[in-house]
């Protein structure tokens, strides 16, 4: 049991007038987006803390397609969700077979592919962007998804690499030792050994992919413009080039967007952050 | 009898172990093509195409005729500098707090990622509207509050330029206070058990404790946030869009804008002159994580 005392009362006292600030800068924009979300078109911009009558009309005109921005949620959402598993699955194949040959085979130029990978995970990218868009004018690829899914791959393999060669060089290396007495082939070992042990960082990096690619915005914009081939991020933007927008209607579509990696994010947690901070902290 | 049975596990003769080197070798280079790819045709030729568009010195001239880049290389300047270190200043704070252990700290804790968690656009466009001159609930609180008018907050400049700073730091602070709560969870608890035996105050305990075992990641965590805050689009172009009239650009939408008025080789430019700025800190960066 603890006891009050004079100094565990002020120490107390001290750590929430840290957490009470935290927790109103955190949660002001994400209430006022829910606020938004749950008004009707009247009240949304009265200034109300709270609206007089909630409601989820907003969110059944969303998934009705009952407004012209609106006209392809469903798709555009499918969209996203696609492009995220795409990026996600291609991103962990390119960074897993990289760094099981960099840190496992030990293939020569290892070391190269892996400031190669560095020196692109530290490009800004934004300055990736222009030149990345006009490449995928000269490959044909402008407003195919494939441009998306394939710039989305290049941003974040590079990191993923860099994370699980971290984690395979912990493995010991006798386990690849006693796999080539038994005579394992690289690929044995690859599937066999190498990727059951992987799978805690494995997961780490295909959400890390998966969440990067369902929440970009400057690559989907710039790569995609058919309102039928880009993802709910572009169609969000999209609101912004009217005056009178449906406030409402952006918002609740928006917490409908913006669900998804929040849930991925808490439910991965674990993984996630050992994974994503381990990469940093190694420095 | 027991000469065969040493001579059984002998290693196979050099030849055979040469030709399986190689076969792992092989399956070596094999299995780093898909990533050898990515990085040739999508960075290495698009780096390579975009400084060929930006070969004609005319394009620099252009560009720093242009008053829009003066004053964005001013604002990136002015968000380096002043946003990243206040950032890394309360991220430092921050992480002592989340260090401490109480029941309802993990639970702030949990809420705290909350903006590094969610996609930009829709948190960033929520605090757009909250800034809205007319029906803003700022401006709405600020007229039930005193009866006048509130500013038009994004039409200032500098204001402008400012709110992009607070939406940066609000969707990146908890990224940074992760890593450096990671960092202080490294430090042994019995360097602050042997502090609090000689009587060191909280904040002795920082200076000579925490300090010391914090500083290189700190400084390298500046640096990357540094790199990335660069290359950060989104704050800028969702909040003010550029504007007004254009002040509030930053290198990162610059380079967007060029693009989007077709003017390439102003884009192009634009990154270029960047990179004295960008490559010193990449080689500082890849010279620490390669070690």
């Amino acid at each position: 049991m603890k006891r009050w005392t004079p100094k565990a009362i002020a120490t107390e006292a001290r750590l929430l007038l840290i957490g009470i600030p935290v927790l109103l800068w955190t949660l002001i924009p994400v209430y006022h987006m829910v606020l938004f979300a749950i008004s009707s078109k009247d009240s949304a911009t009265s200034g109300h803390l709270w609206p007089k009558n909630p409601t989820l009309d907003n969110f059944r005109i969303v998934f009705q397609q009952k407004h012209f921005y609106l006209d392809h949620f469903w798709l555009q959402l499918w969209n996203s969700l696609l492009i995220a598993v795409s990026v996600g699955a291609l991103t962990l194949f390119v960074a897993t077979t990289a760094a099981f040959a960099i840190s496992r085979l030990r293939v020569r130029g290892g070391r190269t592919v892996m400031n190669l990978a560095l020196f692109t995970y530290f490009i800004p990218a934004a300055f990736l962007a222009v030149p990345m868009y006009k490449t995928m004018g000269n490959y044909g690829l402008l407003n195919s998804q494939w441009a998306l899914i394939l710039a989305m791959v290049t941003i974040a393999s590079p990191y993923c690499i860099w994370v699980l060669k971290q984690a395979s060089d912990k493995l010991p290396y006798e386990l690849d030792e006693a796999a080539r007495m038994d005579g394992a082939s690289p690929l044995q070992l690859f599937r066999l050994v190498y990727l059951p042990l992987m799978v805690p960082s494995l997961v780490a990096v295909g959400t890390y992919s998966l969440l990067l690619a369902w929440n970009e915005y400057l690559y989907a914009f710039l790569l995609l413009s058919n309102d039928r081939s880009v993802t709910l991020a572009v169609a969000l933007g999209n609101f912004l080039s009217a005056d009178d927008s449906p406030w409402e209607l952006l918002m609740a579509t928006g917490l409908i967007y913006a669900m998804p990696p929040a849930a991925i994010y808490y439910a991965f947690k674990r993984y996630m952050v050992g994974g994503l901070t381990a990469g940093a902290v190694k420095s | 009898m027991s000469s065969t049975a040493t001579a059984a596990p002998l290693p196979a003769p050099p030849v055979n172990l040469g030709a399986r080197h190689a076969r792992w070798q092989f399956w070596g280079a094999v299995m780093v093509v898909p990533y050898l790819l990515v990085f040739v045709v999508f960075v290495l030729y698009p780096v390579g195409y975009g400084l060929w568009l930006a070969r004609h010195p005319q394009s620099y001239v252009k560009l720093v005729e242009d008053p829009i880049f003066f004053r964005s290389v001013i604002n990136t300047a002015i968000f380096l500098v002043v946003a990243i270190n206040i950032k890394m200043l309360v991220a430092l704070v921050l992480s002592g707090f989340f260090v401490t252990s109480r029941w309802w700290i993990k639970i702030v804790s949990a809420i705290f990622i909350l903006p590094w968690a969610m996609p930009s656009i829709p948190t960033i466009l929520s605090i757009r509207f909250m800034l809205n001159p007319e029906w803003g609930v700022i401006n709405s609180t600020i007229f039930r509050l005193t009866g006048a008018d509130g500013p038009n907050w994004l039409n200032d400049p500098s204001l402008a330029l400012a709110f992009a700073m607070v939406v940066h730091v609000w969707k990146s602070l908890p990224f940074w206070t992760l890593i450096l709560v990671a960092g202080r969870l490294a430090i042994p608890s019995e360097q602050y058990e042997a502090a609090s035996v000689d009587g060191a105050s909280s904040w002795q305990k920082f200076r000579f404790v925490s300090w010391p075992a914090l500083k290189t990641l700190y400084i390298t965590s500046t640096i990357l946030s540094m790199i990335w805050t660069l290359g950060d689009f989104n704050s800028v172009y969702l909040l003010t869009g550029g504007g007004p009239a254009d002040l509030t650009h930053v290198l990162a939408t610059l380079g967007i804008r060029y693009l989007r008025l077709d003017q390439v080789d102003l884009s192009m430019a634009s990154i270029v002159v960047a990179l004295p700025l960008v490559l010193p800190l990449v080689y500082f960066m890849m010279k620490r994580l390669s070690k």
